[in-house]
């Protein structure tokens, strides 16, 4: 405790007589060079997340589960972590029974210390929801939980995210506002903006760092 | 427990800047290195500040938000370890390294930790965590691609974004050839690849993950972290204990202030709209959560901040975002490279900031080392007035040192009588009309005495020769005889 008290008694002797600068902040430099028309929102997202090497789909809540299984197909990827908790979970259980052809699912339903080497060694994919998307930056927002754990979306080699075109927002500080975040942080919150990089080498661009290789994101139009 | 820091490479200045910086002048790759580097990390932050004005208006926000976080430092703290403490994270306090490394080693021998995997953090580099952990018998290893390339090569970080800059991917393979044991590629994704494979298995085993902190936010009690390779997120959520490391300067008040300062940094730093992640972290695990680490802790580390806090011109060095973008537009920093500095932090952020942590007697040539270019503070995206603080630093430097009004640690140190003679000699002639004209007289009509050598002006340049007669002199005859 005497360091933080030490620490803090320079600091303010150093401020006496003075008094804390006016809060000035000008929302609209945040915002308005950052608002797009609903259609431009998706082009925006869309190509700001294709330029950083995510794969895109434009689908519908009829058939974003199909095509789901057709890409892992295509990949043959052997299994996919899904919650089936959560309400896109239960559909792609329900899509599951229907076939014989398609990846293990299995859940994180465990903590992480009782199935780390499962999860480190023997996950190829996961599929998460997302609390929507940011299209002036091309970021998916993700609040890990209890169903879908903060590793979930980082693990695996492949993920695979869920967003609503009515839940892209234009820009971070919007989506801030619109979710009350300042009121509500969860212990881990996310901007998640394509597959993990590096340039670390000759500023060269390599994808698949430490994180997933692949992210593919399924917009989902009509929902 | 009374831990020894040893004594590391990176501090030890006794080979004096200026022979570094002969070296690295006379090593062409090097140079080809940084120049290619830097030319294109300024093509990019260009290209991601498009419009001029909206740049200009984002970087006066950015300074306002900083200088009023300064403004309420103390207070903002108080906050921040109010908040983060109700979240469930453990706050300390350290006013130098040895102490702050004191506190991680008490927190790994608590749980009887051996691995320790770090994320990238500059804070962490002041207080030689690496070296410090070591020497207890604990490994501590870098996870960022280009920290763990430095590490692996025993050397350290030349710039703070872009660790191993330094290297080309040749090098690299030869470096991973070499320690790793693998087949030499040049090929960057393979050579990536590697180190992906080695480390995956290290975050697997570590027992503590080790970050920096980019924004504390004081009213939410939030960690805020930025990255683009993933490892940040692996060191801070995949072992059971965090330690975040950072300086006292990093918090800001509000969750919203982080907006722009957020698209300042990456903009600035790699001309990115955002980088891959942005980690907020605002608790450990809650007890319905499967992973996250079960134990947070928030190192507070002052090391010479507060003496630079106290002077209302040097408080603005703590403005800083650690964007990097003042190292990629200077001209010197790019021809001498980062290693060269002998310090943390090189370039114009670490001219200014280095002789608050060490004290201006061990650096006295990094004030001077700048032309004065202004390229820093012109695109400093937090508008730090780097070439006044320059400035500023070369007078604490020269003037004589006055025990009575510290400014900070090791001013003076450059102090001459000689010089102060000679000057005051210069302000007296040029104040004195008589002795100036006496003085302009002298030197041309007796021009041709100048000696051939200069001292260190003639090694590069050739010697001045005073004109016949004063400019002075031909405007008189001039006016009094106009032709
Ligand atoms: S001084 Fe300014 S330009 Fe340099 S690293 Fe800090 S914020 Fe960036």
């Amino acid at each position: 405790m005497n360091a933080r008290n030490r620490i803090l008694g320079k600091l303010r002797t150093s401020l006496a007589g003075t008094v804390p600068r006016p809060d000035d902040f000008d929302q609209t430099l945040v915002t308005e060079p950052w608002r797009y028309a609903p259609a431009e929102r998706v082009s925006r997202l869309r190509q700001l997340m294709e330029a950083v090497h995510t794969e895109f789909h434009q689908t519908r809540s009829a058939d974003w589960v199909a095509l789901l299984a057709e890409l892992l197909g295509a990949r043959a990827v052997p299994d996919l972590l899904v919650s089936p908790q959560t309400e896109h979970g239960r559909l792609v259980h329900a899509y599951w029974q229907t076939r014989n052809d398609l990846p293990r699912l299995h859940a994180y339903d465990r903590p992480i210390e009782e199935w780390k080497d499962e999860l480190f060694s023997h996950t190829a994919a996961s599929l998460t929801g997302t609390l929507g998307a940011i299209a002036s930056t091309g970021s998916l927002v993700v609040w890990p939980d209890r169903h879908e754990p903060r590793l979930m979306s980082l693990v695996p080699p492949l993920h695979v995210a869920l967003v609503r075109a009515s839940q892209i927002h234009d820009n971070l500080y919007e989506v801030m506002q619109a979710q009350r975040w300042a009121a509500n942080m969860p212990t881990n919150a996310l901007l998640i903006s394509g597959p993990s990089k590096t340039a670390d080498i000759e500023q060269i661009l390599a994808y698949g760092a430490h994180g997933p290789k692949d992210l593919i994101v399924l917009l989902l139009e009509d929902a | 427990m009374n831990a020894q820091i040893p004594l590391n490479d990176v501090t030890d200045v006794s080979a004096g800047f200026k022979p570094r910086a002969r070296a690295a002048l006379a090593d062409p790759r090097l140079r080809s290195n940084f120049r290619t580097a830097m030319d294109s990390l300024m093509t990019k932050r260009a290209a991601a500040f498009s419009d001029a004005d909206e740049r200009e208006r984002l970087r006066e926000l950015g300074n306002h938000i900083r200088a009023r976080a300064l403004s309420q430092l103390p207070d903002l703290l108080e906050r921040l370890e109010a908040n983060l403490t109700r979240n469930g994270v453990k706050v300390h306090w350290a006013e130098t390294v040895s102490e702050a490394n004191t506190i991680v080693l008490e927190i790994i021998q608590t749980h009887e930790a051996r691995q320790v995997i770090k994320g990238k953090s500059m804070v962490s580099e002041e207080m030689e965590m690496n070296h410090f952990l070591g020497g207890q018998g604990i490994e501590c290893l870098e996870s960022d691609m280009g920290e763990y390339i430095v590490q692996l090569d025993n050397e350290k970080p030349s710039h703070i974004i872009m660790p191993a800059i330094h290297k080309n991917a040749a090098q690299v393979a030869s470096l991973f050839e070499e320690k790793l044991g693998v087949e030499y590629t040049r090929d960057v994704d393979e050579l990536i690849q590697i180190g992906r494979r080695t480390l995956r298995q290290k975050f697997f085993e570590a027992d503590i993950g080790v970050s920096g902190v980019n924004f504390a936010v004081a009213e939410t009690g939030t960690l805020l972290l930025v990255e683009n390779e993933g490892n940040g997120r692996m060191s801070t959520s995949v072992p059971p204990v965090h330690i975040a490391v950072t300086g006292i300067e990093k918090v800001v008040e509000n969750l919203r202030d982080t907006v722009p300062l957020l698209s300042l940094l990456t903009r600035s730093a790699l001309g990115q709209p955002i980088t891959t992640y942005v980690n907020m972290i605002s608790g450990p695990r809650k007890a319905d959560e499967l992973d996250g680490p079960q134990e947070v802790h928030l190192v507070l580390l002052d090391n010479g901040r507060s003496q630079a806090f106290n002077d209302p011109e040097l408080r603005q060095t703590l403005n800083c975002i650690r964007c990097g973008a003042c190292m990629n537009h200077c001209p010197v920093y790019t021809r001498i490279g980062g290693h060269a500095y002998g310090e943390v932090y090189p370039g114009p952020i670490g001219k200014i900031i280095t002789p608050h942590m060490v004290g201006l007697a061990k650096v006295p040539d990094h004030p001077s080392a700048s032309s004065l270019c202004g390229a820093c503070g012109e695109v400093c995206p937090v508008k730090i007035p780097i070439p006044d603080l320059l400035r500023r630093l070369r007078e604490e430097n020269v003037k004589r040192a006055d025990p009575q009004h510290p400014v900070m640690r090791g001013e003076g140190s450059k102090y001459s009588a000689r010089e102060r003679l000679m000057w005051s000699g210069w302000k007296l002639m040029n104040t004195q009309p008589l002795l100036y004209r006496a003085f302009s007289f002298a030197a041309t009509r007796l021009r041709g005495l100048r000696p051939a050598s200069l001292g260190p002006w003639t090694e590069h340049h050739s010697a001045p020769t005073p004109a016949p007669r004063s400019l002075h002199d031909l405007a008189r005859e001039h006016l009094e005889h106009p032709r």
